[in-house]
């Protein structure tokens, strides 16, 4: 990962952009470019709610939104916090950012459908099953061998780099999900009357009570 | 008189203002509450955050997950609209193609302008800021004292609503009793670093934010506003108490619809238009001021954009507020037989010295704030902390190696989730996947900490903007193109910031993914890039070295007035829009003595 853009991300981790002064987490916006064309435009409306495929065609056939949704609950499968990623649109999500105007989605797209066609075909050729009807034992002994880009054989080098844009993908739809937010502990965005700063079992934990 | 949607403007008025942002609200807002009749033009169209603003909205009802876009630069939900580094049809160029020599220009083509997602932080320049040169020898004094301006800080501060806190730290003044608000409490991590810090002899304070932390004294503060005028307390109070306080949630980038922060839409300009002493004219791009066989300026030039036919509407007095670098270009384009170079143009400066601020930042990721248990971190939509400079006097010392300082801004907390929420987490994770994954985004979420640097720039004589000799925008306007050049007062102060980042994060127990930069040119964003853009019109006390006085008083064109960033003749690191309005009221009470007087 490059520099600035691993300093992106970690801002972004750490906080939003309009946090900050304006600018100032965002490392690196979106570079210029010109006029989207097929893009949301400019002056959007910002109260609407909007779905997949509301604003350009999305991409994927029936056959490869059923693995995106098989691949998203191996990495988001429900547990005792939430539901599967599948349950709440991560599909649908992936589909959309994948089909986007805008520059760098098309090089996600082009990451995205290859990493799927292998998928399928890696699946094929040591279980003669397609991915999304194996059994956990076996989409795992699959998974184990893409999740870590570093570690990663040689021959699966290109495949990991998918598996891990995939699995960003995944937990960037999930949890910007009401279910998603709750499952990860995010408690915020309601109106309080005061702001009461962090409760006394947290400044215990941090030593600060 | 009132917003206008069509070209229904009165022949002639006291002050038209171009521009509608921090420095065209302020100025419209001194002069209409005074009495003055104005004509404010804006670019852009018509904006009202209180219909508009986006307020709840989770990022998973956006396009994308309101990521960026170069549609909306900031995000999705980010207040800007027809905005950004680029803006379709209107183009600037620089003179360079080194992409270190580039200057990113942000323009808000809004009501409001960039005060709709600005950061809200209100910092007051300091004694020190007002004369950088008596104190190492570099740059420019300004023509005043910070005793000058702190009048105009205490009002700015009672109007719009500022929290913060008084920490009797050099440089960093205090507000007079009755300013500021109370601060909101630290976050878990914002105290974390606070505690582990003070090793590191880091002051870690409450910031000062344009954010009501309780509901404005309505009762009180418009008589110390306005001492000599019931009318305008009157206006004022019913302004106030129709704001509402923070409850402590929602971005205030989003903008704010309770008006619980300031943007320009929701504090200076609903009073200003009740006064029925305003006319706002949306969608109006001014082009040129014109003069006449005296040499006062007489009129405005723009372009109808709803139509693309030109108009012209007259003042007695013009004040250029549209951003420093737009209102560099209205002078350079508003070309006579007497004025050849540009208006206010005998000094040759105009469009020179442009200043941005400092930027480098660092992230991290901090055990310690793993698996808190959950509570709310929303606060006041932004910064409630930051460190001051606090290397004065080792800097005067020329310990250092660059002269100028920077403060730190935060970003800690258990924010509301993005589409970067729980990615990138390989090197923390190597590379879950499943129920383990779930469990380790649970974990880390709310650790990650990062910093950013805000500081000097010292003005040179290789960042300056002029008319591009050929390219025009879509309204047939010549555009800017810019020079720009970092020193290395700029990029060793930007590796300065990366060593105490990482020594902050390292404090804290914290891990770095990359390691700080020691190359500061490579830690330095871009110029522009901090959308702290000033200079270009500065202020000085000789009209052979400076392009206005004191009063943001063009010196060739005595009712020709600059009172955006424009006039300021250093950029301290603290952010400017506080300063810019401080400056602007302070214009405003000049330009309405002197038209009393009868001297404009």
């Amino acid at each position: 990962m490059e520099r600035r853009e691993a300093i992106k991300w970690m801002l972004t981790a750490a906080a939003s952009a309009a946090l900050l002064d304006g600018t100032a987490m965002a490392a690196v916006p979106a570079p210029p470019a010109g006029p989207s064309g097929k893009g949301y435009g400019t002056d959007p409306d910002l109260l609407k709610v909007y779905k997949p495929g509301d604003l350009w065609a999305l991409t994927f056939t029936p056959a490869q939104r059923a693995l995106t949704a098989a691949l998203c609950d191996t990495i988001i499968p429900a547990d005792g916090n939430g539901p599967a990623a599948s349950a709440v649109g991560v599909p649908d999500f992936i589909d959309e950012w994948i089909s986007a105007p805008y520059l760098g989605h098309d090089h996600d797209r082009t990451v995205v459908i290859a990493g799927l066609e292998w998928l399928e075909a890696e699946s094929r050729k040591r279980f003669k099953n397609g991915y999304a009807n194996l059994i956990a034992t076996q989409k795992n002994a699959i998974c184990d061998d893409l999740c870590h880009e570093p570690d990663a054989k040689p021959e699966f080098k290109k495949a990991a780099q998918f598996f891990r844009r995939f699995r960003d993908l995944t937990a960037g739809g999930y949890y910007t999900t009401p279910e998603g937010m709750k499952d990860i502990g995010y408690t915020g965005n309601v109106a309080l009357a005061t702001y009461d700063g962090p409760p006394p079992e947290v400044l215990k934990k941090l030593g600060l009570a | 008189m009132a917003l206008l949607t069509s070209r229904k403007t009165q022949p002639s008025y006291d002050v038209i203002v171009v521009g509608s942002g921090a420095a065209g609200g302020q100025t419209a807002y001194t002069c209409a509450m005074e009495g003055a009749k104005v004509l404010m033009l804006e670019a852009g169209r018509n904006y009202d955050p209180v219909t508009e603003t986006p307020m709840f909205q989770p990022h998973g009802q956006a396009p994308l997950r309101g990521r960026d876009t170069p549609d909306k630069p900031f995000g999705f939900y980010d207040a800007t609209i027809d905005g950004g580094w680029e803006v379709p049809g209107e183009p600037y160029t620089s003179a360079s193609s080194d992409p270190e020599r580039k200057f990113w220009w942000w323009r808000a083509r809004m009501l409001g302008g960039r005060t709709n997602h600005w950061g809200r932080i209100s910092l007051r320049n300091g004694p020190y800021d007002f004369k950088p040169r008596a104190r190492d020898g570099l740059g420019f004094d300004w023509p005043i004292n910070y005793e000058d301006v702190a009048p105009y800080y205490d009002k700015v501060e009672m109007l719009i609503g500022v929290y913060g806190s008084n920490e009797g730290l050099e440089n960093t003044p205090d507000s007079p009793p009755g300013c500021l608000q109370p601060p909101p409490r630290m976050r878990a991590g914002e105290l974390f670093a606070r505690e582990r810090g003070r090793k590191l002899g880091l002051p870690i304070v409450p910031i000062h934010r344009a954010v009501l932390s309780t509901r404005q004294d309505a009762d009180t503060l418009p008589q110390k506003i306005h001492p000599q005028n019931p009318r305008a307390q009157k206006i004022l109070a019913e302004s106030m108490r129709s704001r509402a306080a923070c409850f402590w949630a929602t971005p205030c980038g989003r903008g704010c619809s309770i008006k619980a922060n300031y943007q320009s839409t929701t504090v200076h300009l609903p009073p200003a238009l009740a006064t029925g002493n305003l006319d706002i004219l949306p969608n109006a791009m001014a082009r040129e001021v014109k003069t006449d066989d005296s040499g006062k300026a007489t009129a405005v030039v723009y372009i109808d954009k709803a139509t693309g036919q030109e108009s012209t509407v007259r003042g007695r007095v013009i004040v250029l507020a549209a951003s420093s670098a737009e209102s560099v270009r209205i002078l350079l384009n508003s070309k006579s037989p007497r004025f050849p170079n540009g208006l206010a143009n005998s000094s040759g400066l105009v469009g020179k010295y442009i200043m941005d601020t400092v930027g480098a930042g660092l992230g991290g990721q901090v055990p310690a704030l793993e698996n808190l248990p959950l509570h709310n971190e929303d606060g006041a939509g932004g910064n409630h902390v930051y460190v001051p400079w606090w290397l004065y006097q080792e800097q005067l010392a020329g310990k250092l190696g660059f002269a100028r300082g920077y403060h730190i801004e935060f970003g800690t907390g258990r924010q509301m989730p993005t589409y970067g929420t729980a990615t990138g987490m390989d090197w923390l994770t190597r590379g879950s996947y499943g129920r383990k994954f779930k469990e380790e985004a649970r974990r880390y979420y709310g650790s990650f900490v990062g910093f950013a640097g805000r500081g000097e720039m010292i003005p040179n004589e290789d960042s300056f903007c002029e008319i591009d000799p050929t390219v025009k925008d879509k309204w047939g306007i010549p555009v800017l193109r810019f020079h720009w050049k970092w020193s290395e007062h700029e990029t060793r102060q930007a590796a300065h910031m990366q060593k105490t980042f990482a020594d902050l994060i390292a404090a804290m127990g914290g891990k770095l993914r990359v390691p700080p930069d020691k190359d500061g040119a490579k830690a330095i964003e871009p110029g522009g890039k901090i959308i702290h853009e000033v200079g270009g019109t500065i202020m000085g006390a000789d009209a052979r070295k400076s392009v206005t006085n004191q009063w943001c008083q063009t010196w060739d064109v005595k009712n020709l007035f600059v009172t955006d960033g424009g006039p300021f003749c250093s950029n301290a690191d603290k952010n400017p829009t506080l300063t810019i309005m401080a400056l602007a009221w302070r214009s405003g009470d000049y330009i309405l003595d002197e038209l009393r007087k009868g001297n404009l």
